[in-house]
C-alpha cells in the first residue's frame, strides 16, 4: 500500500463516519458500530492501521499523524453520539417508579438483653473497668463458701440452687468471678462481669431458671463506701439521665457490708408513685456493698490493707420495663417476629 | 414480716404518721414493700346526721332529711326501725361502692327519692350487727370521714426483713428501731398494763425439772440449749377480747381463740414463738425435749400425719411425740373449747436443727421461720412470764408454775472497732464518740478501750461479729443517703479483658451483620438432640423438668428447638445464632465447659422483592461462607479450611490443624413446607472451672493466663496487611471448561490450576457446573475463569495461548481431566 492510498482509505472512513455515527438509534446499535469503526479485533480503522508497517518507514510519520488525526476525530463523534443516545434513553425508556422499595437485606439483631449489657459495659468502659469471665458450672466454694455464705442457713434460700454433684453447681449469681479474679490479679482490680446464671425458679412472667447479671467488683487500698455510691450514682445519671436522682437503701448479701440496695427515682412520675414503681416512687436497679473481708481472705488478700465494693444488677430487668415486655419468657422464646423488632 | 402502725405506736409513741414510719425504716432499717391502709375500703363513708324523719305509710320505711356536711340537706329513705333524729350515722353517698360491693346509686321508692344510705355495721363490715343503722357516738360535724371518726385507719407496713435480721421480725424489733431512729422511749403496750402475777423465781433444773404436775426434760441438750415451760389451770377457752383480736388480724392473722391468740400475740410482738398444749392430753403429765424415733408418726395440727425420722427434734410426752419442735404441734395435744389446763412452751431450739426438721417434713411455719433465723434467746425466761400472765388474763386461768429446765446463752463475745476503720470503709470520718452513740441507741453494750471501742452485741442480734458489721449499723443509722459520694480518681487495674468476650463481640458483630438474630435461650436439654453428643451429657442432679434433666454439649441442639418453636408458629425464615457454654461430664470429676458459637439458618436467603419475588432457600453454600465467616470472627488472623465430612456433617472447620467447629444438616421436627435448616458451631475456648488457688490463697505471682480459660487453638497475631501497588497493565483472562470425574474434587483441580499457572495468575474463579446433554455419566462440566497480569508489561495473547495448552495437558496427565470442548 502506498502512502496515497493509505491517507485516501482514512478520508473515505472520515467523510463517512459521522453519518453513520449520527444514524445510530440506539445505545446497543452504537456499540456494534463503535465496534465496527474502532474495535481493537474487527474495527474498520484498526483494519487500516494494522497496514501502517507496510508503509515505508520514512512515510511512516505523515501517516501516523494523520492517522491519529482520525482517530481523535471519530471518537470524539462517537462520544457525542453516546451522550445524546444516553439522555435520549434516560427519557424515552421505562421509566422507574422510584417510589418503589429498596432492595432490602435481612436485618440482625443483638438481643435485647445483650443490649442492656453493652450500655452498662460501655459507661464502665469509660471509668476504666475490664470484662472478667467465669465459668457458669462452678465449685461450690466459689459461690457460696468463698462469699462468706454461712453453711446451713436462711440466706441459702434465696440461691435456690441446680447442683450438678456433691460440689459442684451452676453458679447462682457471677459472684464467683470476684473470688477468681481476685485470686488471678493482684489489685488494682476494676473489673465487670457480665453473665448467665441460674436458679432452681420455675419460669412464670417475671422470673427464669436462667438470666444474665452483671457483677462489678472494685479492690484497691483506700475504697470506700464513698467511692461506691459516687461510681454508681454517676452509673445512674449516665444510663438514665443527667438529672437521675439515686436512693441506698440498707440490704444484705453475705459477700458484702455494709450492703445497699440502689434505686433511681421513677422517670416515668418524678417519684410521685405510679403503677410502674409501684407506688414507690423508686426503681430498684442493684444490690451493692463493701466487699466483706472474709471475702478479700478468702482470696489471700489482706483485709485490713485492701478495701472494695461490688454490685451487681440484673439487665433482663431493664430490657423489660424499657420495651414493654409482658412476660420475661418472650425473651427466651426466639421467636423471630419478637428478634426482628429490635432491628434498624 | 407484717407491722401494725398502731401496734408499734404503742410499743413508742413517736407520733409520726404511718408514712414517715415507712420512709425511716426504708432509708435506714429494711425496705417496707407494701403499704396498705387496712378499711381503705372506708374511706367514702362520711358522718351523716338525721335533721328530719317521717314514717312511710304501710310500710317499714322512713323517708329522712339528711345533713352530710355537704349544705344542702339531702332527702334519704331507710329501711332500719331504729332511726332517731338528731343521731349520727355512717352514711354512703349516692355513686358510693360499699366494701361488700353494692354501688349506692339514687333511686325511687315508693315515690321518694332516695340519695345514698344509711349504713348498718353489717353493711359496711363492721361486724355482723343487721339489727339497725350504725349509732356513732361522736361530736364530729356532718361529712367527717368515717375513719377519722372510728380507730380503724391502722396501717399494715409489710417489712421485707432479710435473713440477717431476725430481730427485726417482731414489732419490739423494729420498734427498737424506731426508737433509736426517732429519739421516742420504747414503752409497755397499755393492752399489758394490768397483767396478773405469776409464780416467781420459777423452778429451774439443768436437765430437768418438776413442778405443778408437770415434768420437764431436755434429752438432746444440743439442739434445745434452754426449754422453759408454764402450766396455766382453770382457762377458759373461747374468742378473744376485741383488742388482742384486732391485734392478730392487724398483722394478717385469723382469730383462734384466746389462747391461740395470745401466743401469736407474743410471736408478733415480742418474736417469741410459743406453743400452747392440753395438758390433759400429755401423757404421763411429762414433756420433754428429744429426737425422734425410726418409724414414730406425729399428725401436725394442719391434719397431717407425718413420719418421723431420727433426724428430727421433737416434744413428747412419756410416750408418744408430740409436737415438731419449733414447727408445728400436735393435733393430739391441741388446745380445744374443753381444754382447762394449759401448758405454755417458750424454748431455744437449735437453728439448724429446726431448719433440718422443716425442710425434712416441707413445712415452713411462723415459728421454724424465727427460729432458723436466730430468736432472743436471752429473752426467754421473760417472755414466757409475759406470755403466761397474758394467757391467764385473756382465759381467767392461774398460772401454776413456770419451769426453767437447760441454760441461759453465753454472752456474745465483744467486737473491737476502731474509728480509723469507720472512716476507711465510709470515706467519712465518724467520731469514737460518735459511734459509740449510734451503737448504743440500738442495744449494744459499749466500752470505750483506748481508740477504740469494744462492743458487744444485744442478744436479739445474730449478725455482728466483725468489724465492719457494726460500721454498717453506723452507716445505716446516720443514712447511706447522708455518706458522701465524691467520685475519686482510680489507678487503673491489671485486669485485661478476657478474650472470649472480645471473641464474642467479633462474633456478634459479624453475624449481626449478616442478618442473624442473636438469641440467649435455656441450655437444657432432653438429651434426644444432636446425636454423637449425647454421651457425655451432663445431668442436673435437681432439674427444673425430667423433659429437660441435661445441660446442652452443642449450642445447636438449643437452636434447633428454637427453630421448631418458630417452625411451630408459621416461621420459615429463621435466622438465629448463640453464643454460649455447652458442658460436658467427666467422670468422677467437675463438669468441662466450652463457650461456643453457633448459628442456624434456613428460609429465605434474602426478603422477597419485586425484582425477585420468591428468593432462593438457604443452602449448603451459604452454610459455607457463614462457617468461614464465623471462624475468621472467631480466630481473627488464622486461615480457615473446611474438610468435607460425612452424613449430616457438611463440613469441619478447622484452624491452625484443630477441627474447631463444623458444618451440619440440621435435623428438624418440621412441617413439609420448611426449607431445610444449616448449622455451624465453633468452639471459641474452654471455660475451665479449676480453682485458681486453694482457699485463703492467691496465685499472683503464678504465670500469668486469663482466669480459667484455654482458648481451642491459639488466636494467631493478625499481620500487618502490606501494601500491593495497584496494577496499571491491563490484566488478560482465559475461560477453562473442563470435564471433570465425579472422583476428583473441584478443589484438586483448583490446586493444580494455581499451581500449574505460574506467578502472573491473579484470580482463579470456579464460576459453573453443568451437568446433562453432552456430558459423560460420571463427570461433570466445570469451569474456571483465570486471570493473569504482568506488573510491567501486556501479556501478549500467545502468552495465554501456551500456559492454557501446559494447563490442559498437566491436568490430563495428573488428574485425566480433559478439556470439554476438545
Amino acid at each position: 500500500m502506498t502512502l496515497a492510498e493509505f491517507l485516501a482509505k482514512l478520508s473515505a472512513l472520515e467523510g463517512e463516519a459521522p453519518g453513520r455515527i449520527a444514524g445510530t438509534s440506539s445505545l446497543d446499535e452504537w456499540t456494534v458500530l463503535r465496534n465496527a469503526l474502532v474495535g481493537r479485533q474487527a474495527g474498520e480503522f484498526t483494519a487500516i492501521m494494522n497496514e501502517l508497517g507496510s508503509l515505508p518507514k520514512e512515510e511512516r510519520r505523515e501517516a501516523g499523524a494523520r492517522a491519529n488525526a482520525v482517530k481523535v476525530a471519530l471518537e470524539d463523534a462517537l462520544e457525542v453520539r453516546r451522550a445524546q443516545l444516553t439522555a435520549k434513553a434516560a427519557e424515552s425508556g421505562p421509566k422507574l417508579d422510584l417510589t418503589m422499595p429498596a432492595r432490602d437485606r435481612w436485618q440482625g439483631t443483638v438481643h435485647p438483653v445483650s443490649m442492656v449489657i453493652d450500655e452498662v459495659v460501655e459507661i464502665f468502659r469509660e471509668l476504666g473497668f475490664t470484662i472478667a469471665l467465669g465459668p457458669e458450672a462452678e465449685h461450690a466454694w466459689y459461690n457460696f463458701g468463698a462469699l462468706n455464705f454461712p453453711a446451713d442457713h436462711p440466706a441459702m434460700d434465696l440461691h435456690d440452687t441446680l447442683y450438678l454433684g456433691a460440689d459442684q453447681v451452676l453458679r447462682t449469681h457471677t459472684s464467683p468471678v470476684q473470688v477468681r479474679t481476685l485470686q488471678q490479679y493482684p489489685p488494682p482490680v476494676r473489673i465487670l462481669a457480665p453473665g448467665n446464671v441460674y436458679r432452681r425458679d420455675f419460669f412464670d412472667p417475671s422470673h427464669a431458671p436462667m438470666f444474665a447479671q452483671i457483677e462489678g467488683l472494685v479492690v484497691d487500698e483506700g475504697i470506700s463506701f464513698a467511692d461506691l455510691k459516687a461510681t454508681l450514682s454517676h452509673f445512674a445519671r449516665r444510663y438514665f439521665g443527667p438529672h437521675t436522682k439515686t436512693r441506698f437503701r440498707p440490704s444484705y448479701f453475705p459477700f458484702t457490708e455494709p450492703s445497699a440496695e440502689m434505686d433511681v427515682q421513677c422517670g416515668v412520675c418524678d417519684g410521685e408513685g405510679c403503677a410502674v414503681c409501684k407506688h414507690s416512687g423508686w426503681i430498684e436497679i442493684l444490690g451493692s456493698g463493701m466487699v466483706h473481708p472474709a471475702v478479700l481472705e478468702a482470696a489471700g488478700l489482706d483485709s485490713e490493707k485492701y478495701t472494695g465494693w461490688a454490685f451487681g444488677m440484673g439487665p433482663a430487668r431493664t430490657a423489660i420495663s424499657r420495651h414493654a415486655i409482658p412476660d420475661i419468657r418472650i425473651l427466651y422464646d426466639s421467636d423471630v417476629r419478637f428478634l426482628e423488632q429490635f432491628g434498624r | 414480716m407484717n407491722l401494725s402502725h398502731e401496734w408499734l405506736a404503742r410499743l413508742v409513741p413517736h407520733g409520726k404518721s404511718a408514712e414517715q414510719i415507712r420512709d425511716l425504716l426504708t432509708a435506714h432499717v429494711a425496705t417496707v414493700e407494701h403499704f396498705e391502709r387496712l378499711r381503705a375500703d372506708l374511706a367514702p363513708i362520711v358522718v351523716a346526721q338525721v335533721v328530719a324523719s317521717e314514717k312511710i305509710p304501710e310500710t317499714r320505711l322512713s323517708f329522712n332529711k339528711v345533713d352530710d356536711g355537704s349544705g344542702t340537706l339531702l332527702e334519704v329513705v331507710c329501711g332500719a326501725p331504729n332511726v332517731v333524729v338528731g343521731a349520727k350515722y355512717p352514711f354512703a353517698r349516692s355513686g358510693t361502692t360499699l366494701p361488700g360491693g353494692m354501688k349506692i346509686e339514687k333511686r325511687k321508692i315508693r315515690g321518694f327519692t332516695s340519695n345514698g344510705m344509711l349504713c348498718s355495721a353489717d353493711e359496711i363490715a363492721l361486724g355482723t350487727d343487721h339489727d339497725g343503722i350504725y349509732t356513732l357516738e361522736t361530736d364530729a360535724a356532718p361529712g367527717t370521714p368515717l375513719l377519722d371518726v372510728l380507730p380503724l385507719g391502722d396501717v399494715r407496713l409489710v417489712l421485707d426483713v432479710l435473713p440477717n435480721r431476725s430481730d427485726l421480725l417482731s414489732h419490739i424489733g423494729v420498734a427498737r428501731e424506731l426508737s433509736a431512729l426517732t429519739g421516742a422511749k420504747l414503752a409497755g403496750p397499755p393492752e399489758l398494763a394490768d397483767l396478773p402475777p405469776v409464780p416467781s423465781p420459777a423452778v429451774t433444773g439443768t436437765q430437768e425439772a418438776s413442778a405443778a404436775g408437770l415434768k420437764v426434760r431436755i434429752d438432746d441438750p444440743l439442739d434445745c440449749a434452754r426449754y422453759t415451760a408454764a402450766v396455766i389451770s382453770g382457762v377458759t377457752v373461747c374468742p378473744s377480747p376485741d383488742w388482742l383480736r384486732a391485734a392478730v388480724e392487724s398483722v394478717g392473722g385469723r382469730s383462734i381463740n384466746n389462747v391461740v391468740d395470745a401466743t401469736n400475740y407474743m410471736l408478733h410482738g415480742f418474736g417469741q414463738p410459743m406453743h400452747a398444749f392440753d395438758k390433759a392430753k400429755l401423757g404421763g403429765g411429762t414433756v420433754m425435749v428429744r429426737r425422734a424415733k425410726a418409724g414414730e408418726k406425729l399428725t401436725t395440727l394442719d391434719g397431717v400425719e407425718r413420719a418421723l425420722d431420727p433426724d428430727m427434734l421433737v416434744i413428747a410426752d412419756a410416750a408418744h411425740a408430740t409436737a415438731l419442735a419449733g414447727v408445728m404441734g400436735g393435733k393430739a395435744s391441741e388446745v380445744t373449747d374443753a381444754t382447762t389446763d394449759i401448758v405454755l412452751e417458750v424454748a431455744t431450739f437449735n437453728a439448724q436443727r429446726v431448719r433440718a426438721t422443716r425442710r425434712k417434713v416441707g413445712l415452713s411455719t411462723d415459728a421454724s421461720y424465727r427460729f432458723e433465723r436466730g430468736i432472743d434467746d436471752a429473752m426467754v425466761p421473760q417472755a414466757l412470764a409475759l406470755g403466761a400472765a397474758l394467757v391467764a388474763l385473756v382465759s381467767g386461768g392461774h398460772v401454776d408454775a413456770l419451769i426453767e429446765v437447760g441454760r441461759a446463752p453465753a454472752k456474745r463475745p465483744p467486737v473491737q472497732l476502731r474509728a480509723a476503720r469507720v472512716a476507711r470503709v465510709l470515706g467519712e470520718a465518724v467520731s469514737r464518740d460518735e459511734c459509740a452513740k449510734l451503737l448504743a441507741s440500738i442495744g449494744f453494750e459499749v466500752v470505750v478501750d483506748g481508740e477504740a471501742l469494744k462492743v458487744t452485741p444485744p442478744s436479739w442480734r445474730h449478725d455482728v461479729s466483725r468489724d465492719v458489721d457494726l460500721i454498717e449499723e453506723i452507716a445505716r443509722l446516720r443514712g447511706f443517703d447522708r455518706l458522701p459520694d465524691t467520685l475519686h480518681g482510680a489507678r487503673p487495674g491489671t485486669v485485661p479483658d478476657h478474650p472470649l468476650w472480645g471473641a464474642y463481640r467479633r462474633v456478634r458483630d459479624v453475624l449481626v451483620g449478616a442478618g442473624l438474630h442473636e438469641v440467649r435461650p435455656l441450655p437444657f436439654t432432653s438429651g434426644r438432640g444432636e446425636r454423637a453428643e449425647t454421651v457425655n451429657l451432663m445431668r442436673v442432679q435437681n432439674p427444673l423438668g425430667e423433659d429437660e434433666p441435661f445441660l446442652r454439649a452443642s449450642i445447636l441442639d438449643t437452636l434447633a428447638r428454637r427453630a421448631e418453636y418458630n417452625l411451630n408458629r408459621m416461621q420459615g425464615n429463621v435466622r438465629l445464632f448463640e453464643v454460649g457454654s455447652v458442658f460436658a461430664a467427666r467422670p468422677g470429676g467437675t463438669p468441662t465447659e466450652d463457650v461456643r458459637a453457633a448459628l442456624l439458618v434456613m428460609g429465605q436467603r434474602r426478603p422477597p422483592h419485586f425484582t425477585e419475588p420468591q428468593p432462593p432457600a438457604f443452602d449448603a453454600w451459604d452454610a459455607k461462607q457463614l462457617a468461614i465467616t464465623l471462624a475468621q470472627a472467631s480466630y481473627p488472623g488464622s486461615s480457615v479450611t473446611l474438610e468435607p465430612g460425612t452424613g449430616h456433617v457438611l463440613w469441619y472447620i478447622v484452624v491452625r490443624a484443630a477441627r474447631v467447629g463444623r458444618v451440619t444438616r440440621v435435623a428438624l421436627d418440621a412441617p413439609v413446607w420448611a426449607s431445610p435448616a444449616f448449622g455451624v458451631e465453633v468452639t471459641l475456648g474452654e471455660m475451665s472451672n479449676a480453682a485458681v488457688a486453694p482457699s485463703g490463697q492467691h496465685a499472683h505471682g503464678a504465670k500469668k493466663r486469663p482466669s480459667g480459660v484455654a482458648p481451642a487453638v491459639t488466636i494467631g497475631r493478625r499481620e500487618p496487611v502490606r501494601y500491593r501497588a495497584i496494577p496499571t497493565m491491563p490484566a488478560a483472562e482465559f475461560d477453562l471448561a473442563l470435564l471433570v470425574p465425579d472422583n476428583v474434587p473441584a478443589a484438586d483441580v483448583e490446586k493444580l490450576l494455581r499451581s500449574a499457572s505460574g506467578e502472573l495468575l491473579e484470580r482463579c474463579v470456579l464460576f459453573d457446573e453443568f451437568r446433562g446433554a453432552g456430558i459423560p455419566d460420571g463427570t461433570r462440566s466445570l469451569a474456571w475463569r483465570l486471570t493473569f497480569r504482568h506488573p510491567e508489561r501486556t501479556l501478549r495473547d500467545k502468552e495465554l495461548d501456551g500456559r492454557r495448552a501446559l494447563l490442559l495437558k498437566t491436568l490430563e496427565s495428573t488428574l485425566g481431566v480433559r478439556p470439554r470442548t476438545a
